[in-house]
């Protein structure tokens, strides 16, 4: 690639480039010496000091619902405590704008491939999303996918590199689903047209990864996601299934028996309602970033508003593990136009250091995701050896390793992405570091699901992708996600397409609202807002000038 | 005191902190975005951009996301542009010179006026690629269009009407199914689950106590 904007003026205030100096100076002995890998004694004490999930800072109790009494992020605490955005309409769910087999609200990856096999089984497939088809955290993956398909590597090892990783909380049927279905996954996706990189002979490369024992990370470039999945959008096109654009789910629709039979849709440009009534449905939403737990930056995409959780819930789904978060450790700290955006796993997998303000490695860079991230918080906030950006504090990743490593040519090669981001705003990864610090990236947790996909709460209901809680425990591994988008999408198209052949959709109804609301209302909890909040809201106060 | 710069969205003036990007100046002058935003980050193609600084004669075209707003500058959004998507099954095309004639006729319209090029957001060589799909270079066309994140705005410029990203795609799921290798590694491993040769071990692993667990995590080997 050529990135367009090659002669800009360096961005680094002096006290950076100073600093640049000193990781210059010890890049040669760093480069013979991998820093050592914490032992699990030191991750505990580090992780319970340092990682915003350990503490109660941040948190508040769920009063009410299936688990009231356990704690979530404050934001979604609160998003559980408001109010729906119906109460009060008096909506005719006799008019139906919508009657299919199979509804599936959200439109990324889990989404497209739940659609794909609903449709393949002979379903009537509607997709309603929130903002385009494709807008979405799947379209933003760059790191890679998954597969233990070498020799070397097997769905033990995986599995065991991923319950490991989840702190021994993965739901062990979901778990053993996602690691024996990803070859399966991958070989789909390749037949389908999608681009991995491979070796002359059809071997897929295969990357290491935070918390991977074996190197199991497929890659198509470091535009995986938006490469698998324009290709799902576009398999879904030509399968002809039906698309509704800028439309949001706000609330599911019950039958009188208590199953999932559609939504209320809410057109985002002009606020129409709609109805869409289903026999089955599945939520594929996917995350949380733009809530911004602990006020954190987020690198998700602008509809990650935790909605699918919040209608579950109302409907009287449970969701599990909602206290973890991951953040990931490597989001852009500097320049401020990038803060937040996601500097990929990928480049620490090529050889980039994390470095302190002094030039140290201060953590092997390829620990699990929120031992890196704690390691970080610690090195600017308590051992105060960040390097000082406006408003803060971050690290170096020592992006220039990865040339002297692979040779002239490699970041261009396997991080073109990364490398046109930063030169946008003139500064050359292949030639200095990069700043960083922790940022809100992938929400843990979801609502919980069974072994088909399905709740155990409400029948023909699906849950798939990042709105679903329980495969990766209370931490997932890179590349693990969008195993699971395409491995549990699936499987959540398959079964809903099976249970609509016998489903019978009695009479509507939207009375789980109502009750929900008489317990907010018992409880005193009134937020005074609404929920889910469908975007976040960025924009400046032009009356009263608060803008973040 | 911060640095401000005057911009103007769909012509109208406002004056607005100069570090901001497109997107969030829109933001910060009062516009709460519905259409024009998705990833934030450079990747879902949602908000195409073209301005023209004033005085200037030449447009530019960017991603409100990804640029900065520069004094002078006047901004349209192209959130939306009706391309033509055309169905096909994969299963049944093949990489062949004819398929892109079959597909999208209208490539072999091009009048070679680069109008492509010079608008591509990304920087991408898009008339090169189109030339490439309609040589039935499918490989090339797949590797030069690869950075492609959908904008539109190069087929708002073409007097051809043709659907750049979308033959590019093309190109690419012809090159990722039928002309890069194919995998055998990965089909063998995931015929092999399926014929169960790893459910016995995989029972065995699962049926281990979570100290049991532990001690094999913590003592497992990395590949070098
Ligand atoms: C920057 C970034 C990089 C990542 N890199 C990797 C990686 O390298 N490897 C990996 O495995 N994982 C990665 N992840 C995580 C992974 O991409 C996501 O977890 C995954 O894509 C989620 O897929 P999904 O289909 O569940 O949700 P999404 O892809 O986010 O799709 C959700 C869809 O639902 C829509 N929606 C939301 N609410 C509503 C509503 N109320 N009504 C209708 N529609 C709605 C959204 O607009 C969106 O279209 C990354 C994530 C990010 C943000
Ligand atoms: S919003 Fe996705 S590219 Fe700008």
């Amino acid at each position: 690639m050529k990135p367009k904007q090659m002669t800009k003026p360096s961005p680094f205030t002096p006290h950076m480039l100073e600093s640049i100096r000193k990781v210059e100076a010890t890049r040669g002995v760093r480069l013979q010496n991998e820093p050592r890998r914490l032992s699990a004694d030191e991750k505990r004490v580090l992780l319970d000091e340092f990682h915003p999930d350990y503490g109660d800072k941040g948190f508040s109790k769920i009063e009410i619902g299936p688990n009231a009494g356990e704690k979530a992020p404050k934001e979604l605490t609160a998003l559980l405590h408001s109010k729906s955005r119906i109460s009060g309409l008096d909506l005719d769910l006799n008019k139906i704008d919508f009657d299919t087999d199979v509804l599936i609200i959200g439109g990324g990856g889990a989404g497209a491939s739940a659609a794909i096999e609903a449709k393949q089984a002979g379903s009537d497939v509607l997709i309603v999303t929130k903002l385009r088809m494709g807008d979405s955290n799947s379209m933003m993956a760059e790191g890679g996918i998954q597969a233990s398909d070498k020799d070397n590597d097997s769905p033990m090892q995986h599995y065991l590199d991923a319950m490991g990783g989840g702190h021994y909380y993965n739901k062990p049927e979901l778990l053993k689903h996602l690691v024996m279905q990803g070859a399966e996954a991958i070989r789909w996706l390749e037949s389908l047209g999608v681009m991995f990189d491979k070796h002359q002979d059809g071997t897929m490369m295969t990357f290491p990864g935070g918390g991977l024992s074996r190197k199991r990370l497929h890659a198509c470039a470091d535009y995986t996601g938006a490469e698998i999945t324009r290709v799902l959008k576009d398999e879904v096109s030509n399968l002809g299934i039906k698309i509704v654009d800028y439309t949001a789910a706000v609330e599911l629709i019950l039958d009188k028996d208590g199953n999932a039979a559609g939504a209320v849709l809410m057109n985002m440009l002009t606020g129409e309602y709609l109805i869409a009534r289903a026999k089955t449905v599945i939520i594929a939403t996917g995350g949380a970033g733009r809530m911004h737990y602990h006020g954190f930056p987020t690198t998700n995409h602008y509809g990650a508003t935790a909605d699918g959780l919040v209608m579950a819930y109302r409907a009287g789904c449970n969701l599990l593990y909602q206290d973890t978060i991951q953040y990931h450790p490597t989001g852009t700290a500097y320049p401020v136009q990038l803060f937040g955006a996601l500097v990929t796993e990928k480049v620490r997998a090529v050889g980039a250091m994390l470095i302190n303000v002094e030039g140290e490695a201060f953590v092997h860079p390829l620990e699990t995701r929120d031992v890196a991230a704690s390691a970080i918080i610690r090195e600017c906030h308590s051992h105060k050896l960040g390097v000082d950006i406006p408003g803060g504090a971050g690290v170096w990743l020592d992006t220039p390793m990865i040339e002297i490593i692979h040779g002239e040519g490699k970041i261009a090669s396997a991080l073109p992405g990364m490398l046109r981001m930063f030169m946008n705003y003139g500064i050359d990864m292949r030639q200095t570091p990069v700043l960083v610090y922790p940022t809100f990236h992938y929400q843990n947790g979801g609502v919980e699901i069974e072994a088909s996909g399905n709740t155990s709460r409400i029948h023909n209901l699906f849950i798939a992708g990042e709105a679903a809680g329980g495969i990766h425990g209370r931490n997932r591994l890179l590349g693990n996600s969008m195993l699971d988008v395409i491995v549990f999408g699936r499987l959540a198209g398959q079964s809903a397409a099976k249970a609509a052949k016998t489903a019978k959709i009695g009479s509507l109804t939207l009375n789980h609202v109502k009750e929900y609301e008489s317990q907010i209302a018992a409880a005193k909890l009134d937020t005074g807002d609404i929920s889910p909040i469908l975007l976040p809201k960025y924009t400046r106060d032009v009356n009263f000038g608060k803008f973040q | 005191m911060q640095e401000m710069a005057n911009v103007y969205f769909d012509g109208k003036h406002y004056q607005v902190p100069s570090d901001l990007t497109i997107m969030t100046a829109m933001e910060y002058a009062g516009y709460q975005l519905v259409r024009g935003c998705g990833c934030r980050h450079g990747f879902c193609g949602a908000c195409g951009a073209i301005y023209r600084i004033k005085g200037e004669n030449k447009p530019h075209f960017a991603l409100a996301c990804q640029t900065k707003v520069e004094e002078g500058m006047y901004v349209a959004t192209l959130p939306f542009f009706p391309l033509a998507h055309r169905d096909y099954d994969m299963e049944e095309i093949k990489p062949t010179e004819q398929v892109m004639m079959e597909i999208f006729p209208e490539i072999f319209a091009c009048v070679g006026c680069n109008s492509c090029t010079k608008s591509c957001s990304r920087g991408l060589n898009v008339m090169q690629y189109i030339a490439y799909a309609k040589r039935g270079d499918y490989a090339k066309c797949a590797e030069t269009s690869f950075d492609c994140v959908a904008c539109g705005i190069c087929s708002a410029r073409c007097p051809a009407n043709i659907s750049h990203t979308l033959v590019g795609l093309l190109a690419r799921r012809l090159t990722g199914k039928y002309i890069l290798p194919p995998a055998g590694h990965t089909a063998q491993r995931a015929a092999d689950i399926a014929e169960g040769k790893f459910d016995a071990a995989m029972t065995k692993l699962m049926a281990k106590s979570k100290e049991e667990m532990k001690e094999l995590y913590d003592n497992r080997d990395f590949e070098k």
